[in-house]
């Protein structure tokens, strides 16, 4: 649904009396299948939300090629701002028109017609659960109505593709877990999702695959499952009660274990790939051998393990 | 057809929310009455006239180029506002037509302007000012060319410099220079005057004033529109090239 090549972007940036080229997006290769939610992350100025600019048409790339929802970036813009819908990062909406007003407007400067545009309108007031305020001015609406208003316009008229920047960002517990099931229930109906976004809880939960950028360099992708998987595995650790040296020289020829560390206060930490089969050998190895168990812990990594390896950074710092 | 559908689409919204809100309307029309009430009884003794009538005849026709000029140079602000609000980014993902959404909004300053001027001629009328329509019409359509020039070029630098902090000493330095430069208080003179030959508003003046003096064919009339659409085309190319562009 989306595919691009080499895609780059430098800016001039002035400092004092000199002039810099900042190159903000280096060339990123990505593949977005259709009807996917696709997390696009990195630290800030990473180059995400220049990448995504590029995409929505806003800013001309410099340099690569890209199709989406089958329409040349470069060739066509105007039919690639067709078939996207596109929300930003800081809100759309005027203060002193409505919801409706905002929606009829909005489709109609896609060429639809009036009529046409007032039954969309209702529709996706209704859909987005907005028809209670709908003729109220956006300026009395609450943070996560005003955030729906944005999805509602991104997708009034029936986008093939539909960018989110950082929907969430803002918004209480609440109103985000309700924004992820907006964001689930447009996949359903058959959109294909590119959502950028802050939150690793939130990639992991809403995300069927991701890339994280750095750098304006695309530094991993693959579903959430398989970065964890990719940065190392699954780590079990367990307690002994004073029998660690027989059990280190017990496990060290064992095949899955891919690592062995002792721990200060006396046990091992085992690295494996999947803790979930590895278990269940580690306990019989153990009670074969007649060592007592004091306790056991599995450990998987999050994926601010996989952003902290491939960035150099933990997100929340960033 | 597009185009005009659009622009049209994008005035409309631009004068709901003026008539939701119209106090920017009356404060446009403030300015004008002020120099038509406190300034223009100064005038019987300052200009070569016989009496209080026909010195209204030569002020009100400038004060009408006056209240074009600045009813539209400030509306880059409101832009600032749009930009911010990510209203104009959300246009500008959409096909719609780039010079519509700068028309559309010039086209509502246009509106809002000939409103005013056309208030501020029927409250000059009982104190002595006359007209001819079709002249009025003329003098309109002058003041119209300056509303969409003004408003386009406002607005292109809305979008190059981005803030209230910038636009806002910019404009005030251009105001002040164009205001005094284009005889619309008192008639330039000497060095003066020649200076002022640079400043399509004066030229507005004079067209401005042969109109309301009922003499269409003195050739200031073309001359004047001539200037003003040229400069209005290339605002609105200039414009509509910012508007074309990455801004965000």
């Amino acid at each position: 649904m989306i595919e691009t090549k080499g895609l780059r972007k430098s800016f001039k940036s002035r400092q004092g009396r000199e002039t810099k080229t900042v190159e903000a997006v280096r060339g990123v290769d990505l593949f977005v299948q259709e009807g996917e939610i696709f997390g696009f992350l990195g630290p800030n100025g990473a180059g995400k939300t220049t990448t995504l600019r590029m995409l929505a048409t806003l800013i001309e790339p410099d340099g690569g090629e890209a199709t989406i929802a089958g329409a040349d970036l470069r060739q066509a813009p105007g039919e690639v701002r067709r078939r996207i819908g596109y929300v930003a990062q800081g809100g759309t909406t005027w203060d002193e028109v409505s919801a409706r007003e905002e929606l009829v407007l909005h489709a109609r400067m896609y060429g639809i017609s009036k009529a046409e545009a007032q039954r969309r309108a209702v529709r996706a007031l209704e859909a987005f659960q907005l028809t209670e305020y709908a003729d109220r001015k956006c300026k009395t609406y609450s943070g996560g109505q005003r955030r729906r208003v944005d999805i509602a316009l991104g997708i009034i008229h029936e986008p093939k593709v539909l960018f989110l920047d950082e929907p969430t960002t803002g918004l209480d517990p609440q109103s985000r877990a309700h924004m992820w099931d907006e964001i689930r229930r447009l996949r359903g109906e058959g959109i294909t999702i590119f959502v950028t976004t802050h939150y690793l809880e939130e990639a992991d939960a809403l995300c069927d695959r991701m890339a994280i950028m750095d750098h304006g360099l695309i530094v991993a992708e693959g579903t959430p499952a398989e970065l964890k998987r990719e940065i190392s595995g699954d780590v079990v650790t367990v307690g002994l009660n004073g029998s660690t040296p027989k059990a280190a020289e017990l496990f060290d020829t064992e095949p899955y274990i891919k690592k062995l560390e002792t721990v200060d206060d006396g046990g091992l930490r085992l690295y494996v790939d999947e803790g979930a089969t590895a278990i269940p050998h580690i306990l019989r190895k153990l009670d074969g051998a007649g060592i007592e168990l004091g306790s056991i812990e599995l450990h998987r990594p999050s994926l601010d393990d996989v952003f902290l390896e491939k960035t150099g950074r933990s997100l929340r710092e960033s | 057809m597009k185009p005009f559908r659009d622009t049209w689409l994008i005035f409309q919204r631009q004068t709901l929310l003026i008539l939701r809100n119209p106090v920017w309307l009356i404060i446009g029309v403030l300015q004008p009455l002020y120099f038509l009430l406190l300034f223009g009884p100064l005038l019987k003794d300052a200009l070569p006239v016989s009496n209080a009538a026909e010195a209204y005849r030569i002020f009100v026709p400038g004060l009408l180029v006056m209240l074009a000029m600045f009813g539209a140079m400030f509306t880059g602000f409101g832009l600032i506002a749009e930009l911010r609000a990510g209203v104009i980014e959300r246009s500008r993902v959409t096909p719609i037509s780039r010079v519509a959404l700068m028309l559309g909004r010039a086209l509502r300053d246009v509106a809002t302007l000939l409103v005013q001027a056309l208030l501020i001629t029927l409250l000059a009328i009982p104190f002595g000012l006359t007209v001819h329509i079709g002249d009025l019409l003329l003098a309109f359509l002058m003041l119209g060319l300056i509303g969409v020039m003004m408003s386009a070029a406002s607005n292109a630098l809305a979008l190059k410099l981005k803030t209230e902090d910038a636009l806002a000493p910019l404009m005030n330095g251009l105001a002040q220079p164009l205001l005094l430069l284009s005889g619309i208080l008192l008639p330039l003179t000497g060095w003066l005057a020649t200076v002022a030959k640079f400043n399509p508003f004066a030229w507005a003046v004079d067209a401005s004033r042969a109109l309301f003096a009922g003499d269409a064919g003195d050739p200031k009339v073309w001359q004047s529109l001539l200037i003003l659409g040229a400069l209005t085309v290339a605002a609105l190319m200039w414009a509509g090239r910012s508007f074309a562009r990455g801004v965000r």
